[in-house]
């Protein structure tokens, strides 16, 4: 069902109002409803939040307002979408011209992209980028253009301007990016800023700086903020008004407390009571499953932690993983990359470690030196009292039969010209385990396992949805039964839906076969929901380690704190990140070869609570 | 089943028929013409346009060229065929090796290639050729070698990136031993790309086979193949474009049904591609 009342919050003019919106693609196999019947209004001085998981309909919507979206193939079909300009008075972007549409694009409404890689173009400098816009719109030349290019920058809070403008996008990091671009977006102080995922490839520290960023522009320019995101924390942070889309349709418009409190919808509460809230483990001994409706929602009694045996599974001592930097005419090394630096915890059977970071912090690299899938330059790595690091070869092959992967993008981690059959079997195949006909049956078990039909042993991965493949590749990992499963940012690329089912599954899976789990993951959130035990790494040093409580009730640390300070809560009670924040950049990881690297030391807080000291 | 179904359409009609036509007719037309007929001489009749004598005229020494194009099809397309199984022979796995292992291996098989590729493929060609001494199988080898460095080149950057896709990673980590990555894992991957240049190669190969028939060094006369055909007829172009234009459609026509043929192959391999 659609709602076609609107709901006016603020008095006063919308700048756009979208009236029945239908969007349609034409593809191979038939006509696609991309958006269907929308009707919602953005008002002046508000932030409108459409939040949806992927294939929502979402990023159509706001493609249509720009009237962008026949560059992916789309076409509007009816609707009508309201713009009140500053000079011409309305406009109905659905049956204007292209000039005037051109015209309006930047002027009228600036846009903000995802990907700060990649929209900005790399070989153009950033004042021949930030006054592209301007020179199309206003009059300004020279002098005058660079001063409102230097302007814009200190607008959105860049230190040294004057040196960035002549500066490339690629001298510049991710977050500074993101400025940049929405620098560009508000060159010619539109009305209406759409925001499509401005954060979502961003780390948390520098989302939380841009999240604030764009509330100030918008409190500053009264402007109307579409903000478009899946992540529902996000949604509580900068929401006034929130639209829920599923499936091309706006199944629930209200207040952000309306939603938060009192959603209405079944999809509104399925959605939200996915989403992983920081901070309601408190009180919690161990990890908990949450609260939705699959299939088979398995209880989870935490049998393992009733049997809790202290049997060690896994051992690090003192991991180090450098990556050399070759470089001068000789191509000789130059420097090293310190990716994992002395970084010693261990793990016990029936345990989940979370390893947490932001991007860069050395923790995927941990992760697969452990497998070796990378080379480690020195420690000790004990997996049920084998030292991996002094294996050879085939001895190497054998072990990782102990420890198996999963990776982060269900996409490209199956191979798409197998079959699922043989995506599981592959392992026992390597390993010669079993023979055709158990194989077969370990397998079908295997299927029912990870909560997956029969039927689906015949199929290829791209006839699978991205949560199905996941299982494919969770059941991949355990066929061997191995003691510690790795789990690198295995749910990062999911719906917050399947993502939750995902999380489940690991977790009941870990509760009947006793695997340990190294679970990497940049989101907080989740990895305090999972994890028995965590560390916090941070350019390549774990900064602090301890049991969930320790971490995340009694954090230490300053890098802790600033993390933790920074992750979003999906509670629009709790706006902890509105205020203006600015976290210390990440220092680089690269020294010169003969580097001498201090022995961290770390001091004891209380039991097995371990606190880097500086 | 479902194989034969992703052949039902425009483009897999046309180009299988075209296939099976252009090999059928290098297979059975020897079988049936005598093969004298692409060699008799009518010197009343040169040069004579299409007549029902000669359905597609005769060339300047009065030879009907209905039974040449038909004959000189064995020719053109066993050579262009081996030339370009014998590239793929020796190119796959060196392009594998290099692409996969990288390192030491991958330097010396590239600046093998690199060597290779710093002549053109038709002097290269001509020179094996010229160097071993023309005839059926020589010019074979000619062709075949000159190809193999661009096969090689492709396939080993094929093999580069598909090698680092994390499913190749989880392989490993499933305990896959290196054979078994590259046959099961990386070698599906890349047939794709494998069976375009495949089909393109062999269009490559029947002109390559014609350039070196008109140097001396390919098929030699009187015998027929489709580019010794094109290349005698350059002379008289303006008094008999039919000479010039029956081998060149036959040509064509094999060359666009292999392309069509290729396409569709590819699709039917793919199990992502829709029946």
């Amino acid at each position: 069902m659609s709602l076609n009342t609107v709901v006016p919050v603020k008095n006063g003019e919308p700048i756009v109002a979208i009236r029945n919106l239908r969007v349609e693609f034409e593809t191979d196999s038939g006509t696609v409803i991309a958006v269907e019947d929308s009707s919602f209004d953005v008002f002046p001085g508000e932030t409108v939040c459409l939040v949806g998981e992927s294939g929502s309909g979402k990023s159509v919507t706001s493609l249509s307002l720009m009237r962008l979206e026949e560059f992916g193939g789309g076409k509007i079909v009816s609707g009508k979408l309201a713009l009140e300009t500053a000079t011409s008075g309305k406009l109905d972007l659905v049956d204007t011209d292209l000039e005037t549409i051109t015209a309006a694009r930047g002027k009228e409404i600036g846009m903000i992209f995802q990907e700060p890689m990649t929209s900005l173009s790399p070989v153009f400098n950033i004042e021949k980028q930030l006054t592209d816009g301007l020179k199309r719109h206003t009059k300004l030349t020279g002098p005058e253009l660079r001063a409102k290019a230097l302007a814009l920058l200190r607008e959105v809070q860049i230190p040294e301007p004057e040196a960035r403008l002549k500066q490339y996008p690629h001298e510049l990091s991710g977050g500074m990016r993101q400025r940049i671009v929405i620098a560009i977006a508000m060159a010619c102080a539109p009305r209406l800023l759409i925001a499509d995922e401005p954060t979502t490839a961003l780390d948390v520290t520098i989302q939380a700086e841009i999240l604030a960023l764009i509330n100030r522009l918008k409190s500053d320019h009264n402007m109307g903020v579409l903000f478009i995101t899946h992540d529902m924390a996000v949604v509580a942070q900068m929401a006034d008004r929130v639209l829920v889309m599923h499936q091309g349709k706006i199944v629930e418009e209200g207040s952000v407390d309306d939603i938060f409190y009192r959603p209405k919808q079944e999809y509104t509460k399925k959605l939200l009571a996915a989403v992983p809230k920081l901070g309601a483990m408190t009180g919690t001994k161990y990890p908990k499953p949450l609260d939705v409706s699959s299939k088979t929602n398995k209880q989870i009694n935490n049998k393992m932690a009733e049997r809790a045996n202290n049997k060690n599974i896994l051992e690090l001592k003192n991991l180090v993983t450098r990556f050399p930097i070759y470089g001068g005419v000789l191509k000789r090394k130059v420097a090293n990359v310190h990716a994992v630096e002395n970084v010693s915890f261990s793990i016990n059977e029936g345990e989940t470690f979370g390893l947490v970071g932001e991007s860069g912090c050395g923790k995927s690299s941990c992760g697969r030196s452990i497998l070796r899938l990378v080379e480690p330059t020195s420690g000790d790595i004990i997996l049920n009292g084998k030292n991996l690091l002094s294996l050879n070869k085939s001895e190497l092959r054998s072990a990782r039969r102990d420890m198996q992967m999963i990776f982060q993008d269900p996409f490209s981690s199956l191979n798409p010209y197998m079959r699922v059959k043989d995506q599981i079997s592959e392992p026992l195949k390597n390993f010669g385990i079993t023979n055709k006909s158990q194989t077969d049956d370990l397998v079908a078990d295997l299927l029912k396992k990870v909560e997956l039909p029969i039927s689906f042993l015949k199929r290829f991965p791209h006839e699978l949805s991205g949560g199905q493949r996941q299982r494919i590749a969770i059941a991949r990992a355990i066929v061997v039964n191995p003691s510690l499963v790795i789990a690198d940012e295995a749910v990062s690329a999911l719906d917050v839906s399947v993502q939750a089912q995902v999380l489940n599954l690991l977790m009941s899976l870990q509760d009947e076969l006793r695997i340990s789990y190294l679970f990497i993951s940049h989101d907080m959130a989740v990895v305090e929901r999972v994890s028995h035990k965590v560390g916090v790494m941070y350019s390549g040093r774990l900064v602090e380690m301890g049991s969930r409580s320790q971490i995340f009730e009694n954090p230490q640390h300053s890098y802790t704190r600033s993390l933790i300070s920074a992750v979003p809560i999906a509670d629009p009670k709790q706006r902890n990140i509105l205020g203006n924040v600015n976290f210390r950049p990440i220092p680089s990881p690269v020294f010169p070869v003969g580097y001498e690297v201090k022995v961290p030391q770390y001091k004891e807080i209380e039991k097995g609570h371990l606190v880097l000291v500086e | 089943m479902t194989f034969i179904k992703k052949f039902i359409n425009f483009k897999g009609l046309i180009g299988t028929s075209l296939v099976v036509l252009a090999v059928g007719t290098a297979i059975i037309a020897p079988l049936v013409i005598p093969l004298d007929y692409a060699t008799n001489m009518d010197m009343r009749a040169r040069l004579s346009p299409p007549t029902l004598d000669h359905i597609f005229g005769t060339d300047q020494l009065g030879r009907d060229l209905f039974y040449r194009v038909m004959l000189g099809a064995r020719t053109s397309i066993s050579i262009a065929v081996s030339a370009v199984l014998l590239s793929l022979i020796i190119g796959l796995p060196m392009g594998l090796i290099s692409g996969f292992f990288r390192g030491t291996v991958d330097n010396i098989l590239m600046r093998l290639v690199d060597t290779l590729l710093s002549f053109p493929a038709l002097l290269l060609a001509l020179t094996i050729s010229a160097v071993l001494g023309p005839n059926f199988i020589n010019t074979i080898l000619a062709i075949g070698i000159a190809f193999t460095p661009y096969l090689a080149r492709l396939i080993r950057g094929e093999a580069l990136r598909v090698s680092q896709m994390p499913y190749v990673e989880a392989a490993r980590s499933a305990g896959a031993n290196n054979i078994r990555i590259i046959v099961g894992h990386i070698l599906p991957n890349i047939t794709p790309v494998i069976i375009v240049q495949f089909t393109i190669s062999l269009a490559f190969a029947i002109l390559a086979e014609a350039g070196l028939s008109f140097l001396g060094l390919g098929t030699q006369p009187p015998e027929a193949s489709w580019g010794l055909m094109i290349q005698a007829s350059r002379d008289y172009l303006d008094r008999a474009p039919w000479t010039a234009l029956v081998p060149g459609i036959a040509v064509a026509v094999t060359v666009l049904g292999l392309n069509m043929f290729g396409d569709v192959l590819r699709d039917v391999l793919d199990p992502r591609s829709k029946t």
